[in-house]
């Protein structure tokens, strides 16, 4: 089991969504976060003070996968998410020991699907 | 004669009508993505700013000043001319400048509508452009054909009274023009964004609904009986539109909505506006029923079916709503109610229906022709739209380098 964490631009949301039903990854959690790689943010001026480096808007997701599936998930989150430019995010994908399905207490890898 | 009661009203009314301009700005703000409620925000007050200023110069002049051509004259230029004696012929009892900056709040708010159709892809440098254009080609003309010393519409017999017309669907017809002209919005997917704020787009209906009154009430210029009877079937259209939008949506979708309330509510006022000083009560709540049905099919049917992005409906609304208006004043106007106005269809006078379909046509196709050109003059000169990178990262931070909100503290 793996646990696919994706940082990616906001915009790009519903068409990562799109690709992940079509590989059929229904599964997903999703957080407004903020954060910034290379981009090294955006000025933004109040009143004349310019604030250099504030962080940029970002999407995380967490999608717990079994093996099988970590290559269409990443696929599909890459395809989804490519704009060719810096600021485009990046995915981590991570071991995952366990998982519980909290209404049947089912665990491993039934409980992810 | 200056009559101080009616002077006094006439200032609260245009008072009333500004904060119509602000409202709008949370209206349309809350329906946008958080990334672009700045830039709706800016646009309304930036519109404020530059429209109060181009009135007094020269805008007032174009409209309103005796004269037969396409604009008024070019006689009361500065306000030269506009002092404190009353101008009998558009109200003879308050100072010719409170008629001229009730007037102003009007050509103010009128562009600022149009901002629901290009909303959230427009450069601002743009938008300043294409309003102070649009103000002085479109609204201006429109404004003095109707209502004007020596307009024709005016001259026609046209019934307007606080701008069915001249305001809403002069600006929802140019809504229609700008969103084809500048095409729909990327990455919007097949699902339309949803609103980020709803309540501030109850705090925005609140606040229009509240400025209408001046809008509506303070169109009698006195403070008299026709102020009474247009504010009272002002709330009557705005309450039976809010009503029934939610109701044909708990039929239609299961479940009544604020949005559909709101926009019903808003839907009632815009029909309204023209009937206001000319039809009494039982009218006003057919046309505020009726309105909802008209501008919900515009909205939930016959837009995305044409699948043109009018991103917060200023045509469904502003242009259905304004148009049902204007001909539910040819049907139900009476000389009962306003012996200054003239009767409509249902107390036997058929003509009038004629004239005002005959208005309406004069403005959508005037309005529409030129505002599309308008438009396209500014694409060509500065460019309408923001890059798909700074759509991507919205108004807020790349027009004005700000954000509303903040995620940490």
């Amino acid at each position: 089991m793996k646990l696919v964490i994706a940082i990616i631009q906001p915009h790009k949301l519903e068409q990562v969504k799109e690709e992940l039903y079509k590989a059929e990854v229904n599964l997903i959690t999703v957080s407004e976060v903020l954060g910034h790689g290379r981009q090294k943010g955006v000025a933004e001026v109040y009143r004349g003070t310019k604030e250099t480096g504030n962080l940029l808007r970002k999407i995380r997701l967490e999608i717990a996968v079994n093996d099988n599936f970590v290559e269409p998930t990443v696929r599909a989150i890459t395809q989804g998410a490519k704009t060719g430019e810096t600021g485009d995010g990046k995915i981590f994908v991570l071991d995952l020991p366990q998982c519980i399905r909290i209404r049947t207490g089912e665990t491993g890898g039934v409980a992810i699907g | 004669m200056v009559n101080p009661g009616d002077t006094a009203w006439v200032l609260v009314s245009s008072g009333l009508v500004m904060l119509m301009t602000p409202g709008l700005a949370f209206f349309y703000g809350g329906m946008v993505r958080k990334k672009n409620i700045l830039g709706i925000l800016m646009q309304c007050l930036i519109a404020l700013c530059v429209l109060s200023i181009q009135w007094v110069l020269f805008g007032y002049s174009l409209s309103f000043a005796p004269g037969e051509g396409f604009w008024g004259g070019l006689d009361w230029l500065g306000l030269s001319g506009v002092g404190l004696e009353p101008y009998a012929d558009y109200a003879a009892t308050i100072p010719h400048q409170a008629f001229m900056i009730f007037q102003g709040m009007f050509a103010v708010i009128t562009p600022a509508l149009i901002i629901g159709a290009f909303a959230e892809r427009m450069k601002f440098s743009a938008f300043i452009a294409f309003v102070l254009l649009w103000a002085t080609f479109v609204y201006d003309p429109v404004c003095h054909a109707v209502w004007g010393v020596g307009g024709f519409l005016r001259e026609l017999g046209a019934l307007d009274f606080a701008g069915g017309t001249v305001v809403h669907i002069n600006a929802g017809i140019a809504a229609l023009a700008t969103a084809l002209v500048i095409g729909k919005r990327t990455n919007i997917g097949k699902s339309m964004p949803v609103p980020h704020n709803m309540p501030f787009v109850v705090l925005g209906t609140a606040l229009l609904w509240f400025g209408w009154f001046g809008f509506n009430a303070g169109s009698a210029l006195a403070a008299n009986g026709i102020a009474v009877n247009a504010f009272v079937v002002t709330n009557t259209a705005a309450a039976t539109g809010g009503l029934s939008w939610a109701l044909i949506e708990w039929l239609r979708n299961g479940k009544p909505t604020v949005f559909g309330a709101c926009s019903g509510a808003v839907a009632g006022l815009v029909a309204i506006t023209p009937a206001a000083g000319f039809v009494s009560i039982i009218p006003a709540i057919v046309i505020g029923l009726l309105v909802s049905l008209f501008c919900f099919t515009a909205v939930a049917v016959i837009k995305p079916k044409f699948g043109y992005d009018d991103s917060l409906d200023a045509f469904g609304v502003h242009c259905v709503g304004g148009t049902w208006g204007a001909l539910a004043t040819g049907l139900f106007a009476s000389k009962a109610v306003n012996p200054a106005g003239a009767d409509g269809l249902f107390f036997g006078n058929p003509q009038q229906l004629l004239i005002q379909l005959a208005a309406v046509g004069a403005t959508l196709v005037y309005s529409l022709a030129a505002s599309a050109a308008i438009y396209k003059l500014v694409d060509i000169v500065i460019g309408l739209r923001v890059d798909e990178k700074q759509e991507a990262m919205g108004l807020d931070l790349t027009q004005h380098h700000e954000r509303a909100y903040t995620v940490l503290e």
